[in-house]
């Protein structure tokens, strides 16, 4: 041991340099100070705006200079005005909709993905990432197209509707400015969102535990529902929060495709701030938003981290 | 079907594994006794574990058939075969608490929760891990892991058990200690095991029979000491154990006994045969080196197979030492003794640089023609 000691060199300048601690902290540092300077800064002044009275001034709020300081009446709108009410209902069924869609359609390409041998696996995983490479607008546009009164989709659609559903056959299908095209959109945009985590976590699964259970004699749907499954929770909810937070805010889809007796929450923040020039009014909503997603996701690392704790502590 | 007409508990029957181009497994028929602990020992690639994986029913085999107990188990799906295995690296499911895992096989078999209940109990005590039941595997130390993955194979009662190398990811004290419980296991419940190792002490400690493997092809099946003190070819020989291997070829057979003339050695070397061998045929003499007697003193004289050396090189491993000795011919032969007197340097058997004399029994020298 002490032999040891003698015989291995002297740390160098540069090792003894990289190794302070000043380094380390200035390494921890950079994020989060990014963070705090783009996202927490920027979120304070929204919160700030919130508490604010819309004014015809420029920019269009002003403090209250005296007591109580907070102008709650925004906040007392966002219960009582019906529109809220339902333009947050719309965000989330429709975004839970396409979650649900998205993992529907997700999981078995994921893991159709991981049962693919070679370079095989590489081109339908490059499939997957490409249509990321054509505009975002542009994908949108072509499915206004698709869902048009006279297109084939449309026809194919309707010629199905008029098969199977009784009742006196219809012309066509009304797709567009409806939630159905919102929830259709949204699923074919996010679908890769979906299938890039659950992938990741399900080819990174032993397959000897697939074995395993086989050899222990339950069939392969058998071995799916007690291995495969569980084991890939944490695929399923990072696959669903990276699709079901966009889709809650999303303000594209909803205004290119949706309905605009029906609007999503997006949709609702923009027109507040851009055509009613309603800042605080806009701010409010968009906190509230912000509340009703990451409450849940904090609430669920929470409790995951404390059954964690829990199962660590046990001697 | 035996000589006998008494069907074997386990028929492996010609069984061949081809991946693509590549041979796997190649021909190989094998028996297995009910209640038997048997080895398939080889090195890697040698079709070892192919062979098991084909026993669970993981592979298909190109060509051969297998039963076990009289049925034809060749296409039978893993989930429906009276088999199971302990994996290598275990396979515990991360997920699930040890009891979990051991009572996994019988989740969804259809006998009473009661019974489940006892069975899961009597596996708990039989690895003794009745006070682990509620942790998970990541929670438990490897040798738990291992006895938790040995219960759980278990648990169904299995007409066969299948142990992918089973020590190997066991420390030393570990193993010596593993190896005893394992064979206590077998033997108090009668079940049928078969263990794919590459380690040789493992097989010979464990298994009651040893099939040697090498390239897809079964080289020997015997005891431990079969393979050990008969072995049927230079690779055998050579895999098991270390040996001393010299060319030889036999100058006079009368009753059993053998003269060869063995020019590495510059002399001949006497050795007893049980097989008719006429001179002039070639032979391998080998001869382990514990069988080999060193000494400072010159032995009797009228002995057979003595000669003379210089100590080159000395491994001291304490319960025994490992000697290279240069004869006077120039070969170098592998010499161990067991340390039976205490003394520290200098009052060894033989030191560095000593003039030994070397002997070895006619009854020592293995003959082997491949």
């Amino acid at each position: 041991m002490d032999r040891h000691a003698e015989v291995s060199p002297a740390p160098s300048v540069i090792s003894r340099w990289f190794n302070r601690d000043g380094w380390r902290q200035l390494i921890i540092a950079t994020p989060f100070g990014w963070l705090f300077l783009f996202f927490f800064v920027p979120a304070l002044i929204v919160v700030a705006i919130s508490i604010a009275e819309s004014t015809r001034t420029s920019p269009p709020f002003t403090f209250l200079g005296e007591w109580p300081y907070v102008h709650l009446a925004n906040i007392e709108r966002l219960f009582t005005d019906t529109l809220y009410i339902r333009a947050f209902a719309t965000s989330l069924a429709n975004a839970l909709m396409a979650t649900l869609l998205c993992l529907l359609l997700g999981y078995p390409m994921a893991l159709g993905l991981t049962r693919v041998q070679g370079s095989w696996r590489n081109i339908l995983l490059m499939l997957i990432i490409l249509p990321f490479w054509t505009s975002y607008l542009l994908r949108v546009f072509a499915w206004i197209g698709l869902m048009g009164a006279n297109s084939w989709f449309n026809r194919l659609l309707t010629a199905a509707y008029n098969h199977l559903v009784p009742g006196p056959a219809v012309d066509h299908l009304q797709m567009m400015n409806t939630n159905f095209a919102v929830v259709l959109v949204m699923v074919y945009s996010y679908l890769p969102f979906m299938i890039l985590p659950l992938y990741a976590n399900l080819e990174k699964l032993d397959q000897t535990l697939n074995e395993a259970a086989m050899d222990l004699g339950s069939r392969p749907f058998r071995v799916f529902l007690d291995v495969t499954l569980p084991l890939s929770i944490p695929g399923i909810i990072a696959g669903g929060l990276l699709v079901f937070i966009p889709a809650s805010g999303e303000l594209v889809i909803p205004s290119l495709v949706g309905s605009a007796s029906d609007p999503m929450i997006g949709r609702v923040i923009s027109d507040e701030f851009a055509s009613a020039r309603d800042w605080p009014m806009a701010a409010t909503v968009a906190i509230a938003l912000l509340v009703l997603l990451v409450g849940p996701t904090m609430l669920y690392s929470y409790f995951e981290n404390r059954a964690r704790n829990r199962l660590e502590e046990r001697p | 079907m035996t000589e006998t007409g008494e069907e074997p508990f386990i028929r492996i029957e010609g069984i061949t594994k081809k991946f693509g181009a590549f041979t796997a497994v190649d021909n190989v028929s094998i028996t297995i006794d009910k209640g038997e602990f048997f080895a398939l020992l080889g090195g890697s690639g040698c079709g070892k574990t192919t062979l098991l994986r084909m026993l669970a029913g993981f592979e298909t085999p190109t060509s051969g058939r297998i039963f076990i107990d009289g049925q034809d188990m060749t296409d039978v799906a893993p989930y429906d075969r009276p088999v199971n295995m302990m994996f290598q690296s275990y396979a515990l499911f991360p997920h699930m608490t040890v009891e979990k895992n051991i009572a996994y096989g019988l989740k969804h078999e259809r006998i009473s929760e009661k019974e489940k209940d006892e069975r899961l109990r009597d596996m708990l005590e039989l690895v003794q891990l009745t006070p682990y039941a509620t942790r998970k595997p990541h929670q438990i130390s490897g040798g738990q892991r291992q006895r938790v993955a040995l219960a759980r194979a278990l648990i169904k009662q299995p007409k066969l058990l299948l142990l992918d190398e089973p020590l190997g990811a066991l420390d030393k004290k570990l193993r010596e200690h593993t190896q005893f419980e394992l064979s206590n296991i077998q033997y108090k419940l009668g079940i049928t095991f078969v263990v794919v190792t590459h380690d040789q002490e493992e097989a010979m400690t464990l298994a009651s029979r040893i099939a040697v493997m090498d390239r897809g092809v079964v080289r020997q099946i015997g005891t431990a000491s079969g393979i050990y003190e008969y072995p049927n070819s230079r690779f055998v020989a050579g895999f098991i154990g270390s040996i001393n291997m010299l060319d030889g070829v036999v100058t006079a057979s009368e009753n059993g006994l053998l003269r060869l003339d063995v020019p590495a050695l510059g002399m001949t070397v006497d050795a007893r045969t049980d097989r008719p061998v006429a001179p002039g045929e070639k032979r391998t003499v080998a001869i382990r080196p514990e069988k080999i007697r060193i000494s400072r003193e010159p032995p009797p004289a009228g002995q057979p197979n003595c000669l003379q050396g210089v100590v080159r090189d000395l491994g001291y491993f304490g319960k025994d030492s490992l000697y290279r000795v240069v004869t006077d011919a120039g070969a170098v032969l592998s010499v161990n003794s067991v340390n039976d007197r205490r003394g520290g340097e200098g009052e060894r058997v033989a030191e560095w640089e000593d003039r030994v004399h070397l002997r070895f029994d006619p009854g020592a020298v293995i003959l082997l023609s491949e």
